[in-house]
């Protein structure tokens, strides 16, 4: 059975990220049929099947899908560079950076100019360089040093945050932060797929040309060398991809947290550990698993709205205590 | 032509001034006290540490060449090796494919065949015994078919059978139209196998030619501040410290 997963793992999970997809348009308060609203909505009819699906729960289902893909493959390229299996975009620091960055654009409006982009840009920026400071301090890829790296830029960004909360315009301003905050798919349209999508190709298609060094990272950083690869700029060029994905996806959907982490960690067994083989099934595992939560938190009762980032923190906490407790053993 | 020319080799604080040549079908010794630059030099001719000085590969200077090209001609093996993840023994051999950006099947399995690790090919590393494990690693850069291979210790956690394994190994490898430098703790099997020794002291090279040239109870004496007892007439040779 195992064997078979391992050989069809892509299609498989190809497969079931259209079924999820076809379920998060069907699923929703009032009962639409998907096909017709989707090609009522392509016609450009103003029928109200087109308009929920279309308007409504299309934007929603592309943006968990791409969210989710960014951050799978994201967690799985940071994992493999660091050759670190509790690397995360949350746990390095990259998703408070990107929040950060983010935050400060959508209320002092920094880089006006850009006009929509302005807080995608910021979140990239953000999420670069929290990604750069926490190499910089951690120094190697230890578990332990990237941990405690992450955990202090984390808390720099956090810091910084919270100040930018406090100075909020008004406290709706704030309000609306804290709930961006939490992460969540809702009500964003069609538009931050602008951004996000060109974000998911650019950070994909760079960590993707670095998958060779990602597997011969496996054996460290003198063997990659002496087997002809520049660990120096191929760990740039993953991080970029990697603060691309992060940066946009926070940006966007907020923080949604340890969907990153989790991802690789459910695959590595079926890929036969090896991280290059991991990337492309942890971005497909990662937008699978988002939507699945999105529909989820839609599923809840009314008026007691539990954001999605909120949901996976609920989920993902566990797991990574549960993680901490394996490599405890190894330790101890 | 030699198919490595190292001409005044230095490595700021670690190694002064070192010249040699290594020629195909020949397996030089490195052998000196712990700290005496054994590392750094095999480090510095397959380009992980700076150095200054010239290094020649078929008489074209390293710094010629690029990264990958050198990668298929020299393979190195350091001395600590770990992986990351839990990698079954022929993923971590197929690695060694990674110069050439291939994963030529015949090259893997010639590999395996010539470690001796086709029985346990297909368990995870972690399960492995160190003795394994080193073998593993042996493979692996042997994948790449190099015609200079580096190999840092070898044999430092085999058993004894395993330690003439795997020098017969390296011995065979060299015969083979190839050039290998093998850092080595093990005095009389360094005078059993080496064609040729190069012995460093304090990042110096202070003898190289015939074991017999070079292991004699001045120099080693000098280099590892203790008497020595060689008997390179008894076969096999034994050299052992007083």
């Amino acid at each position: 059975m195992a064997r078979l997963i391992t050989h069809y793992l892509t299609p498989l999970l190809i497969f079931f990220l259209l079924l999820i997809a076809w379920i998060s348009l069907a699923y929703g308060s009032t009962s639409v049929s998907v096909f017709a609203g989707l090609s009522a909505w392509f016609n450009n009819e103003q029928t109200e099947a087109a308009l929920i699906i279309g308007e409504i729960r299309l934007p929603r289902t592309l943006l968990a899908l791409i969210v989710g893909a960014a951050l799978g493959m994201s967690g799985a390229a940071l994992q493999g560079l660091l050759r670190n299996p509790l690397a995360e975009p949350g746990l390095v620091g990259a998703s408070q950076g990107a929040a950060l960055g983010a935050a400060t654009v959508f209320y002092y409006g920094v880089f006006a100019s850009l006009g929509t982009l302005a807080t995608a840009v910021a979140g990239l920026l953000g999420a670069m360089a929290a990604l750069f400071f926490m190499l910089l301090l951690a120094g190697s890829g230890r578990p332990a040093l990237v941990i405690m790296a992450g955990l202090a830029i984390s808390t720099v960004a956090g810091a910084a945050l919270a100040m930018v909360l406090n100075f909020a315009p008004n406290p709706y301003a704030m309000q609306e932060l804290v709930f961006w905050l939490m992460g969540s798919v809702s009500n964003r349209g069609l538009d931050s797929l602008i951004i996000l999508f060109p974000a998911l190709i650019i950070g994909c298609a760079l960590i993707l040309s670095q998958r060779r060094l990602l597997a011969a990272l496996s054996l460290g950083e003198p063997v990659a060398e002496s087997m002809g690869f520049s660990v120096k700029k191929g760990s740039r060029i993953t991080v970029l991809g990697a603060a691309c994905l992060i940066g946009s996806s926070v940006s966007v959907a907020g923080t949604i947290s340890f969907v990153g982490l989790l991802v690789p960690h459910m695959l590595r067994p079926f890929v036969g550990h090896r991280p290059d083989k991991l990337l492309i099934p942890a971005a497909l595992l990662g937008a699978i698993l988002v939507c699945l939560a999105d529909i989820a938190v839609r599923g809840m009762p009314l008026g007691r709205e539990l954001k999605l980032g909120v949901l996976t923190s609920l989920i993902g906490a566990p797991f990574f205590v549960w993680l901490v407790w394996k490599e405890r053993k190894r330790w101890l | 032509m030699a198919l490595i020319t190292i001409d005044n080799l230095t490595v700021e604080q670690r190694l002064k001034k070192v010249s040699l040549e290594l020629h195909r079908g020949e397996l030089l010794g490195l052998i000196g006290a712990n700290g005496a630059g054994k590392s750094t030099l095999l480090h510095a001719i397959a380009g992980l540490q700076k150095s200054t000085g010239n290094i020649k590969i078929d008489g074209n200077s390293i710094n010629s060449i690029p990264p990958h090209e050198r990668a298929r001609t020299v393979g190195i093996q350091p001395q600590a090796v770990s992986s990351a993840w839990a990698l079954t023994a022929t993923d971590i051999v197929a690695l060694g494919r990674m110069p050439w950006g291939d994963e030529d099947e015949t090259a893997i399995e010639r590999a395996i065949e010539r470690a001796g690790i086709s029985e346990f090919r297909d368990r995870i590393i972690d399960q492995l015994s160190g003795g394994e494990r080193a073998r593993v690693w042996l493979a692996r850069v042997l994948a790449g078919e190099p015609q200079a291979l580096l190999v840092d210790e070898p044999i430092a956690s085999l058993d004894i059978h395993y330690q003439l394994a795997v020098m017969e190994v390296l011995k065979n490898y060299s015969r083979e139209n190839n050039g290998v430098i093998v850092a080595i703790h093990d005095l009389s099997l360094a005078a059993r196998f080496c064609d040729r020794l190069c012995l460093l002291d304090k990042g110096e090279m202070i003898a190289l030619g015939t074991p017999a040239e070079v292991l004699t109870e001045a120099l080693l004496s000098r280099a590892y501040g203790i008497p020595v007892d060689i008997d390179l007439e008894r076969n096999p040779p034994v050299v052992l410290p007083k």
